[in-house]
């Protein structure tokens, strides 16, 4: 049995924190883009127009059906090859993060617009209706009457993506970044040692994840409090 | 003058027919009530006058605008026609006060402090200045239903839809909703209101209309002849039965 | 459009004694055979674990807890690590060296370029993980039936055991039928994680086959639309089942 030695985790801090600094960035960018183009999603979804609805269920489908890795290699090896073929040069294009970036908010809109659409079906036909018998149009009436209410009911099941999320940023490994999983990953290399510094990551992950998962927790109770 | 003008509509759900060839007016200050059985299509057809509901066949026009027509903005012409609801649908995330502005500021384009002043002003009038900072989960139905007609009024309709006003509430609530109702009649209002309420009906409304199972207008007439000589053997089948009690 | 040719699947590939297709073949077959090894795992331990957590009894609600807390709050690729470099670290030496240095070709896996441990640690890894999820509906499962029917079945006699046996539980796999479809698909996505400690799946073959033969599209296209079609298949069969078992009349008050 190996002897477990932290020393190896306090020497790489510095080179974990930036790690978990573009765990960090990539997070709150495919966080506010899930939700954003989730939420047209939705929206196109929910649409009795043929020509929005049935494409936008075919693309949260599909995007649904294949593994998170796949969606990240598809963006990591074609976005050179897209940008490439308008721009004539082949190779860097914009990078694995930002490839990484894209293909984050495309799998996150499609989770997010599940959970959105939830959240309007929710909201009772008759709200719609008092918004649009005072004269709003349709965006008026999204934007004051429905979504703040789907929002506000969702708030719990959106909080629980949100940590899905951020467990989810690991799998950029993949694709050889550095984020927290894979600057530990280097160190360890680096080192020679991988057993201290996986377990650290796995402690610091599970430390975030459980008491954020609380927070929704003690949310969700209060919310069950105030709707009986 | 015609204010609302209800001309051969006809609605399907499917394969479903749910009104069939209606026609009936509304005149400038005129109270019409709209009764019948559960399932006679009577909500339907006051939801079409505003075009919440669509439907495939005739025409509605509302002050010279046709509600189904390519052209007509659907939204400026609701927000000049009042609707309340039979689940009030104030909404709830929002304050009293904010139920009473919102349409206003975002529809009207009249700046806060205006719709802010206009908002207070109707909700004195139904009786609940008082409860201006509260959410509407705090109200009781019939308050609740108070602040959804000052909410509609607030607009400056020129006429008002009611769709059941008083079909969810408690019984002891139904008065205080009723005499709102009742004081907007004498004051000139265009009202056109699906009820039960054959009191209300009584009192106030000019007209009445029967409508029948599968969505067909059965008795168009004055309030009199509607109460004291009925034509159609349904109509006084219906009449008895409600008026049993 | 050249790189919209799909002849090149029909090449040798440089290993194993297979064309490209076979490569991708092979990926499907034991991303299959990953997937069903950690299904099985996951609805045992998770059945027993949601049950428990249902259970009033404290000392076995909260380790189920733990579990649980643990399980889903680490990421799985995290958790792939630690079951294949971190485990036989911490185990006594010689256990260790048995699974790192024995264990392996105790078997060969037919098809493959990967090991037994590294098949192993996966199925073991993505079993665990999916467990957490499993108990997780299992309990919510449980508790969504109306409270009465735990009384009625005390008050005909049954012990809490046989409440369990014969009334929770077969109302509650019923209703539970959809999430745990939805689980395993979830499984089947996630075993693509398995890539990560050298298990040649269904996406990292075709991540392999892209670094040999530079084609992106025609590889990346046909290995997403086999994960498609096996999804949209898993999802038509499990419709079928729920049909088979459904309790007549009986629908389930979602929602609100």
């Amino acid at each position: 049995m190996l002897e477990l030695d932290w020393n190896i985790v306090i020497k790489n801090l510095p080179l974990l924190w930036k790690g978990m600094v573009l765990s960090l960035k990539l997070f709150a960018i495919a966080l506010v883009g899930g939700i954003f183009f989730g939420t047209l999603l939705a929206m196109a979804r929910l649409s009795s127009w043929w020509i929005l609805r049935k494409p936008s269920q075919w693309l949260v489908d599909a995007i649904r059906a294949i593994p998170f890795i796949m969606a990240i290699f598809w963006f990591y090896f074609l976005t050179p090859k897209i940008v490439g073929a308008f721009t004539g040069e082949q190779g860097e294009a914009i990078g694995p993060f930002w490839s990484a970036v894209i293909a984050f908010i495309l799998v996150e809109s499609a989770y997010f617009s599940e959970i959105i659409r939830a959240g309007i079906q929710s909201i009772p036909r008759g709200q719609p209706w008092a918004a649009y018998a005072l004269g709003m149009n349709y965006w008026q009436a999204m934007g004051n009457v429905v979504l703040p209410q789907a929002f506000r009911n969702m708030l719990p099941i959106m909080l629980t993506q949100a940590i899905i999320l951020f467990q989810d940023t690991s799998l950029v490994y993949v694709v050889g970044l550095k984020d927290f999983l894979g600057a530990a990953s280097t160190a360890g290399q680096i080192s020679g040692r991988v057993v201290e510094l996986y377990l650290f990551v796995a402690l610091v992950y599970l430390v975030i994840c459980f008491s954020l998962s609380r927070v929704v927790k003690r949310l969700q109770e209060r919310m069950d409090v105030g709707r009986t | 003058m015609v204010m609302i003008d209800i001309k051969g509509v006809s609605k399907w759900y499917g394969e479903k027919q749910v009104l069939v060839d209606c026609t009936t007016t509304v005149a400038k200050g005129e109270v019409v009530v709209v009764c019948g059985p559960s399932g006679s299509g009577k909500s339907t057809l006051i939801k079409t006058v505003n075009g919440l509901e669509p439907f495939q066949k005739g025409e509605i026009i509302v002050d010279g605008l046709s509600v189904g027509g390519k052209d007509t903005d659907l939204a400026k012409l609701r927000s000049r026609v009042g609707m309340v609801f039979q689940n009030f649908e104030l909404f709830p995330h929002m304050s009293v006060t904010k139920n009473l502005c919102i349409a206003q500021e975002k529809v009207l384009g009249r700046t806060a402090d205006e719709a802010h002043d206009k908002g207070l002003k109707l909700l004195d009038r139904v009786g609940l200045i008082e409860h201006k900072d509260k959410y509407p989960a705090q109200l009781s139905g019939g308050q609740q239903q108070r602040v959804a007609i000052a909410r509609a009024l607030s607009m400056d309709p020129i006429a008002m839809l009611f769709d059941e006003p008083t079909s969810a509430l408690d019984p002891e609530m139904i008065n205080e909703v009723l005499d709102v109702m009742v004081e907007l009649a004498h004051e000139g209002m265009t009202m056109m209101c699906v009820t039960h309420e054959m009191g209300f009906a009584r009192k106030v409304a000019d007209r009445v209309i029967f409508m029948e199972k599968g969505g067909t207008i059965l008795e168009d007439c004055s309030k009199d002849e509607f109460f004291n000589t009925p034509r159609k053997p349904r109509t006084q089948d219906f009449l008895s039965k409600i008026l049993a009690h | 459009m050249d790189w919209l040719n799909f002849a090149f699947f029909l090449e040798k590939a440089p290993s194993g004694g297979m064309t490209y297709l076979g490569w991708l073949a092979s990926g499907v077959l034991w991303t299959l055979i990953v997937s069903i090894c950690a299904w099985v795992i996951a609805f045992s331990l998770g059945a027993v674990l949601g049950v428990m957590r249902t259970t009033p009894i404290k000392w076995l609600s909260v380790p189920a807890t733990i579990y649980v807390d643990i399980f889903r709050n680490i990421p799985l690729l995290v958790q792939m690590f630690l079951w294949y470099f971190v485990m036989p670290e911490l185990i006594p030496t010689a256990m260790g060296d048995w699974l790192k240095q024995t264990y392996p070709y105790l078997l060969t896996l037919p098809f493959a370029q990967f090991s037994l441990w590294e098949f192993t640690a996966a199925v073991i890894c993505l079993g665990l993980y999916t467990a957490s999820r499993v108990a997780e509906q299992v309990r919510s499962g449980i508790q969504s039936l109306p409270r009465g029917q735990t009384n009625a079945g005390l008050a005909m006699g049954f012990t809490l055991p046989q409440v369990y046996r014969h009334v929770l539980l077969p109302m509650a796999f019923r209703l539970i039928i959809p999430p745990m479809t939805s689980e395993f698909l979830t499984i089947f996505k996630n075993s693509s994680t398995a890539l990560v400690i050298g298990v040649l799946e269904l996406t990292a073959q075709a991540r392999q086959i892209n670094e040999y033969t530079f084609q992106t599209f025609p590889t990346f296209i046909v290995a997403t639309a086999v994960y498609i079609v096996i999804t949209m298949t898993v999802i038509f069969c499990m419709r079928l089942l729920e049909k088979r078992v459904a309790v007549p009349g009986y629908v389930s008050q979602g929602g609100h």
